[in-house]
């Protein structure tokens, strides 16, 4: 989603605030409370630390961004807690976390690997393929705990203790392993994109 | 896949998120503490994607040594080759100097381009006996435009703004002819005006043409 581009259309590769920033707004009190309940929904997060993230008293703050992927224009919506961007959507779909709040708080998103090889196409914003996924390097999650479809991973790299990146399971899990082509993670943040190189809002 | 615990690393550049609020109910779960290589700003894990690799290194050898041995040192090394081939590695590893001699070329070229950038200093008759003075291309130095408006503002005791141009750049137009003083604060490197070489800068004078609007 916060891929660099160097974008022919427009001629602007790279971000800046002022023009790829729609708006700011602070968040309804009654929005915010469906947010905090989606994401403590969706993520494996104990209601006390988000609360120690992103406390009641403080107010949510919306920055609409404005992502240029091709050739259109498409809206991501971050929010922001002092500036300091911790929860992104995109459109309809799930929260994610940042990639410093992941890293702050690991354990929040379901876990995938890549293998070696992978890392350097993903820092690059590649999406992440099957086999990358499924090759001795890689890990899924077992049989048991299958994830299916659809769902905010967080992405770990072979031989590295911190998230690389997070992506939303295009594939269910099983489904990866079997058809094991293909794209099976979409990247939504990764290391080194444009959110990740603004520090705060 | 690594572990996920972590050991107490060092304090990281920016300060974790409050953590004082809240109910005192079950503690909240600290957050990881985790280090950001401040050259390249990713974890140091992970600078070797980077695009300046050496200078990594150099920093987290000098200012981290536990952890340059952790991630660097021989044992480091060939345990991460992990599964992946020889060849791959030696390929992975040529194309990360590649990658570092371009974003160097780059920083150079973009080093060379903001030496060779010009802020224009611009006395603009109002009227008779009125000017603005308009200064053109600080940006060019890293230098906040609204921030140094603002300086402009309360050193002049006049009004001071950034506007656009009609090329659609910005700029900051003081009122008042105060152009020597601007030129002066940036030979003294005042407040915000820092890094500027006075030889970049020249003053200009625009008169208002005879018979205009």
């Amino acid at each position: 989603m916060f891929k660099k581009f160097a974008d022919t259309w427009t001629d602007l590769g790279r971000f800046s605030p002022a023009t790829d920033i729609a708006g700011q707004t602070p968040v309804k009190s009654s929005v915010q409370r469906a947010i905090r309940a989606a994401v403590l929904a969706q993520w494996k997060i104990e209601p006390e630390t988000l609360e120690a993230i992103w406390p009641k008293k403080e107010g949510l703050v919306h920055v609409k961004w404005c992502v240029r992927a091709q050739r259109q224009r498409e809206h991501v919506s971050v929010y922001t807690v002092h500036g300091e961007p911790l929860i992104i959507q995109h459109f309809d779909g799930p929260y994610y976390p940042t990639l410093r709040l992941l890293h702050k708080y690991p354990y929040i998103l379901p876990k995938v690997g890549v293998d070696r090889g992978a890392i350097r196409f993903l820092l690059g914003g590649a999406p992440m393929m099957c086999p990358g996924l499924t090759s001795k390097g890689g890990y899924l999650p077992p049989p048991e705990s299958a994830l299916p479809a659809g769902t905010a991973v967080a992405i770990h790299a072979e031989g590295k203790e911190h998230a690389v990146g997070i992506g939303l399971t295009k594939l269910g899990t099983e489904e990866m392993r079997r058809v094991n082509k293909d794209v099976g993670v979409e990247v939504a943040t990764y290391l080194g994109d444009d959110l990740w190189a603004l520090k705060s809002l | 896949m690594p572990s996920k615990k972590s050991q107490a690393r060092e304090a990281q550049p920016n300060p974790p998120i409050e953590q004082a609020e809240g109910p005192p109910a079950p503690d909240p779960v600290p957050p990881v503490q985790l280090l950001y290589c401040s050259v390249c700003s990713f974890p140091p894990e992970y600078c070797e994607f980077g695009s300046s690799l050496t200078r990594c290194k150099e920093w987290l050898k000098d200012k981290h040594s536990s952890l340059f041995d952790k991630y660097y040192s021989d044992d480091a090394l060939s345990t991460k080759l992990g599964t992946l081939s020889m060849e791959a590695q030696a390929k992975l590893e040529k194309d990360t100097a590649k990658k570092e001699a371009k974003a160097e070329a780059k920083a150079d070229a973009a080093l060379k381009k903001k030496l060779a950038s010009q802020v224009t200093i611009k006395r603009i008759e109002r009227n008779k006996r009125k000017h603005v003075t308009s200064i053109h291309g600080l940006e060019a130095f890293g230098v906040d435009l609204k921030k140094a408006a603002k300086q402009f503002s309360s050193k002049f005791a006049t009004g001071s703004s950034v506007t656009k141009n009609l090329q659609g750049q910005d700029e900051i137009i003081v009122q008042g002819d105060v152009s020597d003083e601007i030129l002066e604060m940036i030979e003294t490197e005042a407040g915000v005006l820092k890094g500027i070489p006075a030889d970049n800068v020249e003053i200009v004078e625009e008169k208002k043409k005879k018979g205009g609007d």
